[in-house]
């Protein structure tokens, strides 16, 4: 089931990585706890409102993670899950990685973002290993994170380089959760995805049906 | 003996560790690195390592020296590929290293496990994925699992920020990470400090690591590596 009538088009032009993040940061609900994983996803930071109250999960073990630190600020003992230097902010915990990965196990973290190179129509998620033989592979926490967290959102771009869609009645590459991911944020949309299929919420320079038909989404 | 011995040297620290033994290595990237026992281990010739870790290496220090070494068979870990693991890729690629990718969060709960006297747990971490293949699969109030097993270590290597004489520890932000649990799931767990303290002198309430967990510490000069490993 795929619904497109009354899209909101949210912009005229496909978004840059930076508007996306900027898009995602607004739907993250006020005082969530949220992980943003490692590479894109972290710049959703730069753009939570400072009245937020999100309180920001590093799965190396803290909360309450403040920007990335620059020059006298760096810490080699404080970083991010990208191994880069961050901040404390006031109120900051932490802990050792068997906490951190129980908080998000146990249904404690409300949100969190991940790349991904393909998304399927059912939520199902895959981010960790392209699985070509040349490749190896290396999981880190997401597959912790993607059957943990209460809400998994995906922040990528819809279209490989070779224009290949990412959203996909089933994922090619290995699996890195079954039915995980409630949302993805792309450059041209935002759809919501799951057991009831795929619902475009928002577009960005492209019509809802155009989209519905270069991703073979079935038209409502 | 189960009371922790302070000892003079890195060297003296990592004294006696055997070829073909686990060994489990703190830290996330180069943060909580126990960096000086890394380079005494290298000194101290054991091979055929089994290695735990969260990385596999980062730049050419740490575990990425005892990697270049030629120290390790083995490498159980949940993030090897990094824009700073040269020495670990092209081990593998020539395939003179094993690799096992565990879950970040399954390696730290398998050596949780192992610290507590846990025979195996219930983990729905990876269900469905390639990681799943050989595991036992279990259904609990309609929520499917993986069985897992503990992984416990004949020696654990951490990096701690302080220690009094009873063994007792406290980190340093992030560089906590794995250093707590590990200290539990080994047979011998040897630490690396800043520094030393007199009992009395560490805020009981703030102990991380109870000292029954340590076996051996040395107190180092702190090594501040700046962080490389970001992607």
């Amino acid at each position: 089931m795929t619904t497109y009538a009354g899209v909101p088009t949210g912009a005229d032009h496909r978004l840059s990585m930076d508007e996306l993040a900027a898009v995602i940061a607004r739907d993250i609900p006020a005082g969530s706890f949220v992980n943003l994983g490692i590479g894109q996803p972290t710049k959703i930071a730069d753009h939570l409102p400072a009245d937020s109250g999100v309180v920001l999960h590093t799965e190396n073990g803290m909360l309450n993670m403040g920007p990335k630190a620059e020059g006298d600020a760096i810490d080699p003992d404080l970083t991010n899950a990208g191994k880069v230097p961050v901040t404390e902010l006031p109120g900051a915990a932490y802990f050792h990685h068997a906490d951190s990965f129980a908080m998000m196990r146990g249904g404690h973290l409300d949100v969190c973002v991940l790349g991904a190179y393909q998304v399927a129509f059912n939520g199902d998620l895959a981010n960790w290993h392209t699985g070509r033989p040349d490749d190896i592979p290396a999981v880190g926490g997401a597959m912790d994170l993607a059957i943990g967290a209460k809400d998994v959102y995906v922040m990528m771009t819809l279209f490989t380089r070779t224009g290949e869609p990412k959203l996909v009645p089933r994922c090619a590459y290995p699996l890195t959760g079954l039915g995980c991911v409630s949302r993805v944020y792309t450059d041209h949309a935002v759809f919501d995805v799951g057991p009831g299929g795929v619902r475009i919420r928002e577009t960005y320079g492209v019509g809802a049906r155009e989209l519905t038909e270069r991703l073979g989404l079935t038209p409502s | 003996m189960s009371r922790a011995e302070i000892v003079d040297s890195a060297d003296a620290a990592v004294a006696g560790i055997e070829d073909g033994s686990t060994v489990l290595v703190g830290g996330f990237g180069l943060a909580g690195m126990p960096f000086d026992l890394i380079d005494a281990l290298i000194r101290q010739g054991a091979k055929d390592l089994t290695i735990v870790s969260n990385n596999a290496g980062n730049g050419d220090v740490g575990l990425a020296a005892l990697l270049a070494a030629g120290r390790v068979r083995k490498v159980l870990c949940s993030f090897p590929r990094q824009a700073d693991s040269w020495v670990f890729d092209d081990l593998y690629r020539a395939g003179k290293i094993e690799l096992e990718v565990v879950p970040q969060g399954n390696l730290a709960e398998r050596m949780r496990a192992a610290g507590a006297g846990i025979g195996a747990f219930y983990c729905p971490t990876a269900v469905g994925t390639p990681l799943a293949e050989g595991k036992e699969v279990r259904e609990i109030d309609g929520r499917t699992y993986l069985l897992e097993y503990p992984i416990k270590g004949d020696y654990a290597l951490i990096a701690a920020h302080a220690a009094d004489t009873l063994g007792n520890l406290v980190y340093r932000k992030t560089a906590r990470n794995f250093g707590p649990v590990m200290a539990t799931a080994a047979t011998t767990t040897i630490v690396q400090v800043d520094k030393v303290v007199e009992p009395g002198t560490l805020d009981p309430e703030a102990v991380v690591t109870p000292s029954i967990y340590v076996d051996r510490v040395v107190q180092v000069t702190a090594r501040q590596y700046t962080v490389q490993g970001a992607r």
